[in-house]
């Protein structure tokens, strides 16, 4: 009995194979791997988990078509948003050779310490999240590419919209950190190919709370427009400030480091007409987030998308067509990517200049309107009905 | 420059100083009459700020609209917590370590400092955030050129003044006055001469600890935003500023705070280099006085007994 049993199941074992190999001879497609790399625990487990989900639909969506030469892997790893950890794992990805292209990290921190892995394994890769200029400006790395934008375009884009509404002349309070710094830097770059002019910089500390001494020279200079570039506690503060000198007829301009809840907390009626800018959009307003969307919720993914979903799918998608259009060779996937231009995605439309960096990244102004940051486009300020502090 | 702007840059620079000098004129008194430095007396201010701050939310809460009382509530819930807490202080951590090295109080007191900063952080809903202070005083203002001057800044300026002025009416004219006088110049003759002077050191310490939350609240009405870390930078500026004047002396301490707020407001408008090194400009030239005048501007006239 025992013997007839195992004889029958040795058969149908063997029957079960010969037809799955005969299946998957028939639809012959070659297996490729590809990485993903975010924070799937700890902090900021929620965007790396929207990320990974995100990659993961591109691959899933290409598997299901027809038409796709190859059949995709995703290996997802978890650079827990940590330096050390993430070089580990870059380093498992990269001298896996199986690993053809990856999308990784979120955290700026992470993203940085890893561009050597990749370059010295040869491994191409997107990133997906992390805004640091350096990440892809730093070095000159063929291999590091990444579709979002950093706060240089974000520096571009309050400028272009500051000149465009009539602004002219700024006085620039920004932190001394390498942040504040870096704002400070890309904003009066940029504000120059608009012909803006500043009339006074002022370093100060992250945590000074006195700010009356340049408030009060920043007024005898008489600027449309004080450009902030820091932090939420001492935007608070100088925003307030402002108020106690009599500066309410100059605009103050923010950037990315005061699009929080707890600016407008902290000012209440006085936050009114102040702008910031993110790098990203919220997914709905993505050039394709309904369809993104869409696709995202019938696969029924415990988490969502979260802000930077969007490009991680955009960021695979584009490693998953690179890998259909030249093989699975990495040095082809790397010299094609590194000419990727005018390239239609749910972001926008992707080109990388000569250090991978997508240029044309898409950036959203937001502007306080009875307490909240509404996004610019949106805004009565936009439509003409409000007009902003000092606007002609 | 033009007239206004000076104006302008007096007035910014004297409600500075007389912040500084009420945090300083504590130290000074600390010293005084214990001869130690209280390093927790800038994060006793930040508490007394958000006692105020607290004290209004609730009197909202109740339904209670008129600023003047208001700000006469924040002002006895402030000033008689932080006396409270300040004569707790001494009472618990300070006294009992008498005997022990004067670095073990000044450690203690730098703990502590730090165990009441945190305790706002976490404890206070939302606490590490900035917290909008309300706008209590009238708000007019009138334009002389570029010199804004506000109404609210006036009073502040003004009551400041008075709180000083009254310390000092306090301690050259009363009794109780020249009891924290004679303790200060010479413990064991006070004791003898019938001086309780246990109970003079926590007077003592209460009347600092309210001057900074006077301060604290101050601070509040003038910048609009309180925060868990204001009473820090005004706890290391306070000191210098009591250091610079002379500790134990109450003169010193009121001229060190307005030289410091001074030097700062000179190094973020007159020097040619940006604003960033005002901090480094003003605490450069403190060092340089102490180096000229080691006991300070004006010293304690007994300043030091065997």
């Amino acid at each position: 009995m025992n013997r007839f049993l195992s004889l029958a199941t040795a058969f149908i074992c063997a029957g079960v194979l010969g037809v799955t190999g005969v299946v998957s001879s028939s639809h012959a497609k070659e297996k490729i791997k590809v990485g993903f790399i975010g924070p799937l625990t700890g902090g900021t487990s929620a965007n790396g988990l929207g990320g990974r989900n995100s990659a993961d639909l591109a691959v899933r969506l290409r598997n299901a078509d027809a038409e796709a030469k190859y059949e995709y892997e995703m290996v997802a790893l978890d650079d827990e948003c940590k330096p050390n950890v993430g070089v580990q794992q870059a380093t498992k990805l990269a001298a896996d050779k199986e690993i053809i292209a990856a999308a990784t990290h979120y955290c700026s921190a992470v993203a940085i310490a890893t561009v050597d892995v990749y370059h010295k394994f040869g491994l191409p890769v997107i990133v997906w999240g992390a805004v640091l200029p350096d990440i892809t400006y730093r070095n000159k790395y063929a291999e590091v590419h990444r579709v979002n934008g950093t706060m240089i375009n974000q520096n571009e884009r309050n400028a272009e919209l500051l000149s465009s509404l009539g602004y002219k002349t700024f006085a620039v309070i920004h932190d001394t950190t390498d942040y504040g710094k870096g704002h400070n830097k890309y904003f009066s770059e940029a504000l120059a190919k608009h012909g803006g002019k500043i009339v006074g910089t002022f370093g100060v500390t992250s945590d000074q709370q006195d700010f009356s001494a340049e408030l009060t020279q920043i007024k005898s200079l008489n600027p449309q427009t004080i450009y902030f570039g820091g932090l939420t506690p001492i935007g608070v503060r100088i925003r307030g400030q402002m108020d106690k000198l009599g500066l309410n007829n100059v605009l103050f301009d923010g950037t990315s480091g005061i699009k929080s809840d707890s600016y407008i907390d902290g000012l209440g009626k006085l936050a009114e007409g102040s702008l910031s800018f993110i790098e990203g959009a919220p997914t709905e307003r993505l050039p394709g987030g309904k369809f993104f969307l869409e696709k995202y919720n019938d696969q029924n993914y415990p988490n969502p998308p979260e802000a930077y979903g969007g490009f991680a799918f955009a960021a695979m998608n584009l490693i998953l067509d690179t890998i259909e259009q030249v093989g699975s060779d990495r040095k082809k996937v790397q010299a094609t990517l590194n000419k990727v231009k005018d390239r239609d995605s749910i972001v926008g439309k992707i080109t990388f200049d000569d250090h991978g960096q997508n240029t044309v990244a898409l950036i959203t102004s937001f502007v306080v309107q009875d307490g909240k940051w509404v996004v610019w486009e949106d805004s009565e300020y936009a439509s003409g009905k409000r007009k902003l502090p000092g606007q002609k | 420059m033009d007239l206004g702007l000076v104006a302008q840059y007096t007035m910014n620079g004297l409600m500075l100083g007389m912040m500084y000098a009420l945090v300083a004129v504590g130290f000074t008194l600390f010293f005084g009459v214990l001869d130690v430095i209280k390093f927790s007396h800038g994060d006793v201010l930040t508490v007394g700020a958000f006692t105020a701050l607290a004290s209004f939310i609730g009197l909202q809460s109740i339904g209670l609209s008129s600023d003047a009382v208001e700000l006469l509530a924040m002002l006895v819930a402030a000033l008689g917590a932080m006396a409270l807490l300040g004569a707790f202080i001494a009472r618990a951590f300070i006294l009992p370590l008498r005997s022990a090295p004067a670095l073990n109080t000044l450690l203690i007191t730098l703990m502590l400092g730090t165990v009441l900063r945190e305790a706002v952080r976490l404890f206070y809903p939302d606490g590490a955030n900035p917290k909008p202070f309300p706008r209590l005083l009238p708000a007019d203002s009138i334009n002389i050129g570029n010199f804004n001057l506000r109404l609210d800044n006036a009073i502040l300026l003004t009551a400041g003044a008075l709180v000083i002025v009254g310390l000092q009416l306090l301690l050259n004219r009363t009794k109780l006055g020249l009891a924290i006088r004679a303790v200060a110049q010479d413990e064991e003759t006070a004791k003898t001469m019938g001086v309780n002077f246990n109970a003079i050191v926590l007077i003592t310490f209460a009347i600092g600890s309210a001057l900074a939350a006077f301060a604290g609240l101050m601070n509040g009405l003038y910048y609009n935003e309180i925060n868990f870390g204001i009473g820090l930078y005004l706890g290391v500026v306070g000191f210098s500023a009591a250091i610079i004047g002379g500790l134990g002396s109450i003169y010193g301490a009121i001229l060190g705070g307005f030289l410091f707020a001074g030097l700062q407001t000179i190094g973020a408008v007159a020097l040619p280099f940006a604003s960033a090194y005002k901090d480094v400009f003003a605490f450069a030239v403190v060092i340089a006085l102490m180096a000229w005048r080691p006991t300070g501007l004006i010293p304690e006239k007994l300043s030091e007994r065997v």
